[in-house]
């Protein structure tokens, strides 16, 4: 098989799995300067996939696609430190506000530029848990898509995938070009590599030179340069970006305080016994 | 994320010693890989903050897939099918997981494929392992072989082995025999030339080889027929893709379970010299051994880290009549004792390490261009430094990790006793420390050279120079006083003439001398870095009582006593 150019979507996202007591504002958003911001952990799923088929057919390529803010460059650079081939950030301030729609409109674009084979992504993303950015891609582009993939391998130039579902797997096959997402199932991504991490420590975008002063290194050898796109570059319809292009509002935030109020003391007697069967009976918890 | 390397600040602290600045730029030879290689540093700052990221990958696997792995290690072991081992699953995922990490062969040339690391963040690399899985870090750990195919093989060898360890190849010395543990001088696989192949071949028995079925093995094998001592000895290269070495069994043992310990059979196994006839145990197998012997200091320093953790954790959870266990004055006293003996033993690791990297460094750019009269000069006293460390390090760490992992289940009570807790497989991952790579007794024998040559005296006379804060200076005194003692019992011991007498007081005036140099480097910890005031202190009050000890013994001791102790 001829080799497989894979574009592999990555998204910077506050590492919500670690959170403390600062972690939302007052009025209820994320606050985002107290969480690290990290790879979205199913992007990194997906990465390792990307590989793996890298890896096993020569002349393959992988491509992590990330739209962000400047700061997210960082996601490009982890990509590297792990085996990816090159990075694109996708960056405007046009893009910011942007809810799936207007994203997926953005990545799309990025994605015909690349003209990739196979598109991989994780299957939502930590902050946003909405699973919705990868079906959508697919549909801009008119390619067939797959979630919650699990395992892939090819068979005959189409990609056999298992999919884990609610109650069990299932497995596909799709043409290729396709869009796949990644299930947190899926095998753990590889660690950084030792070489890869002292060759792409210095990859920047211009943006982070100017910002830099460039001057740091002082050795001979080229400095690895991160791709930026801005709106321009993919041919963007600013219309169709930011706020403007997102038809998601958000009506109204709760904020849910959990409290132990609810919490009874019962005494080991018969009659403090009964009195529970009878009430988790009523209320249908048993029986 | 877990990481074992962030985690503990100390490591940062030894990575970024002074020295550091000379060793790296010897090592680097004034970076001038830099344009042929786009992953060598440009700098100092370069090049520590590649050794920097680099421990924090490696600290990662160790926290997330090594650590979490080492129980199953320990149950499943590995097996032997067909005359091959078996690794256990967990083994193999750690290894994999190293392998495609790329750090392997972290301290190799670049043009082998290596990292062109110095020994001091390789050690600290092997102090991680270790405290994830120190059966593991054997596996890991034997990556030495390819130093010693790098210091003495040919061009040919090198090009031929060492970019393979890179790609995840294991490898093993292949040294004891079921007649040659300690006195390796009775060596008696045989080496003969087979003219008619062209190559040598090996023919014999041996036992105790730990990962001895690893693609790349070293064997210390008789080439000189007709000798019956080491220098009959020649060591050899062996490739496992030839396939005339079995394995008969692994052994069953006590702990380090995970870590392969093979009896090998040898039928007709073509092999390839290192070096010179001869001159197999002589140099190159007291090279390699040097080198495993700082392994086994990190290694103690590891596991003695790991059960530290355990008893630090379990005596912050248990409660006893009313209270956390570590409120107690005879808990709490043996957690800071455990923590204090820590920093000390790790201490001397580095500046072991460091005095390694030194003459190792100058070797490798005297075969480049003859070294100036000072260059020499530092190469000889680093070289003498590092021979008269090695042993102690290897000798007081793998002690003081015994006793650290015994205190853990100590602290446990009666569940650290049962299986249910790491500190019980701590306890006996720890207990080969001290006998393997040498015993602790000949570990003795080794150092005590630098009692009675005088070179850890001045090395003493030397470190009380230091600059320090008014505020360590009365500790500085008493370990001067400590050493003025040590300095009249040795003169005492040597004096009487008798061999027999030094050998039997070497141990204690080799654990003397180590103390008073622990206490100084603690010292010249706290002058970089005042938290480490505390430790120094509670060392150096250590250090009295146990020299004090020592001395006394050592004094009340008449030669003619002696006869007293001797069986039969």
């Amino acid at each position: 098989m001829k080799g497989i150019k894979i574009v592999v979507l990555a998204k910077q996202v506050p590492d919500t799995r670690n959170v403390g007591p600062d972690a939302m504002k007052a009025d209820g958003t994320v606050n985002r300067s107290v969480l690290p911001a990290i790879f979205n952990p199913e992007d990194l799923n997906a990465l390792e996939q990307a590989l793996r088929i890298r890896d096993q057919y020569e002349g393959s390529t992988v491509t992590v696609l990330t739209m962000g803010p400047g700061r997210a460059a960082e996601i490009i650079r982890e990509g590297l430190y792990r085996g990816a081939d090159d990075g694109v950030l996708l960056t405007d301030r046009a893009f910011a506000g942007s809810d799936t729609l207007a994203t997926s409109y953005a990545l799309t674009l990025a994605i015909r530029r690349l003209e990739p084979d196979l598109v991989l992504g994780g299957r939502q993303a930590i902050d946003g848990d909405t699973a919705q950015v990868g079906p959508q891609i697919a549909e801009k582009l008119g390619w067939p898509q797959v979630t919650y993939a699990e395992e892939m391998h090819f068979e005959n130039d189409r990609l056999v995938v298992r999919r884990r579902l609610e109650r069990g797997v299932e497995t596909v096959s799709a043409p290729l070009p396709l869009v796949v997402t990644v299930n947190g199932t899926a095998p753990a991504c590889r660690y950084r590599n030792a070489r890869l991490v002292m060759k792409y420590k210095y990859a920047r975008t211009d943006t982070e030179l100017q910002a830099e002063n460039a001057d740091y290194i002082a050795g001979s050898r080229p400095l690895v340069r991160i791709t930026e796109w801005g709106t321009e570059a993919v041919g963007a319809d600013t219309e169709q970006l930011g706020l403007s292009g997102s038809p998601t509002k958000v009506k109204e935030i709760d904020n849910v305080i959990l409290q132990s109020k609810e919490a009874k003391q019962l005494t080991a007697s018969d009659r403090d016994i009964e009195a529970l069967v009878r009430e988790l009976l009523e209320s249908h918890t048993i029986g | 994320m877990a990481n074992f390397y962030t985690d503990n600040r100390d490591l940062r602290f030894h990575l970024n010693h002074p020295v550091m600045r000379k060793i790296v730029r010897m090592k680097e030879m004034d970076y001038r890989d830099r344009d042929q290689y786009d992953y060598a540093p440009h700098d100092y700052e370069d090049a520590m903050d590649n050794y920097d990221r680099v421990l924090e990958i490696i600290g990662a696997i160790c926290a997330d897939v090594i650590a979490p792995n080492a129980e199953d290690v320990d149950h499943e072991g590995p097996e032997v099918v067909d005359g091959r081992v078996r690794y256990a699953r967990g083994t193999q995922e750690n290894h994999e997981a190293l392998t495609k990490a790329g750090v392997i062969g972290m301290n190799f040339p670049r043009r082998y494929d290596g990292l062109n690391f110095p020994m001091v963040p390789y050690v600290m690399a092997a102090e991680l392992v270790s405290r994830a899985d120190a059966g593991f870090a054997n596996i890991w750990g034997l990556q030495d072989c390819g130093e010693t195919i790098l210091e003495f093989a040919a061009d040919e060898l090198k090009e031929e082995f060492l970019p393979r360890f890179n790609r995840g190849a294991t490898a093993a010395m292949d040294l004891t025999e079921p007649d040659a543990g300690s006195d390796l001088q009775a060596v008696q696989l045989k080496a003969h030339y087979d003219e008619t192949r062209g190559t040598w071949m090996l023919n014999g028995v041996k036992r105790f080889i730990t990962n001895g079925d690893a693609e790349i093995s070293l064997v210390l094998a008789r080439s000189e027929e007709g000798t019956t001592d080491g220098r009959g000895l020649s060591l050899f290269v062996y490739d496992k893709a030839e396939g005339a070495v079995t394995v008969r069994r692994i052994e069953n043992k006590m702990g380090i379970k995970g870590s392969p310990t093979c009896e090998l059979v040898f039928r007709n196994a073509p092999a390839r010299l290192i070096g010179e006839r001869r001159m197999g145990l002589i140099k190159y197998v007291m090279s390699l051994m040097n080198g495993a012997r700082l392994g086994v200091g990190a290694q103690s320093v590891g596991i003695a880290q790991a059960a530290y953790g355990e008893a630090r954790k379990y005596a912050s959870e248990r409660k006893q009549f009313g209270k956390t266990i570590d409120q107690f004055p005879p808990v709490y006293e043996m957690l800071t004792l455990m923590r204090v003996r820590i920093e000390a033993m790790r201490s001397l690791l580095y500046e072991t390490a460091r005095f390694v990297d030194i003459y190792k460094a100058w070797s490798f750019i005297s075969e480049e261009r003859k070294l100036e009269k000072e260059e020499r000069d530092d190469l000889k006293s680093n070289t003498r430094l590092a021979d008269i460390y090695t042993p102690m390090v290897k000798l007081i760490s793998s002690e003081w990790c015994n006793s650290i992992a015994y205190d853990a289940v100590q602290i446990h009570g009666g569940a650290g006793f049962i299986k249910d807790f790491p500190v019980e497989r701590l306890y006996r991952d720890a207990r080969i420390t001290s006998i393997y790579e040498g015993t602790s007794q000949l570990q003795v024998v080794a150092a005590v050279r630098g009692v009675t040559t005088g070179g850890y005296l001045a090395q003493m006379r030397e470190y009380e120079k230091t600059e320090l804060r008014p505020e360590l200076e009365h500790l500085r005194r008493i370990l001067i006083t400590l050493t003025d003692d040590y300095e009249k019992r040795v003169a005492e011991v040597v004096a009487a003439g008798n061999n027999e007498l030094t050998d039997f007081h070497a141990r204690r005036m080799v654990e003397m001398a180590a103390n008073i140099i622990m206490g100084h480097l603690l010292l010249q910890d706290a002058q970089r870095d005042a938290s480490f005031t505390t430790s120094a202190k509670l060392f150096v009050s250590l250090a009295v009582s146990e020299n004090r000890t020592r001395s006394e013994y050592i004094k009340g001791l008449e030669e003619k006593e002696l006869g007293l102790f001797k069986v039969n």
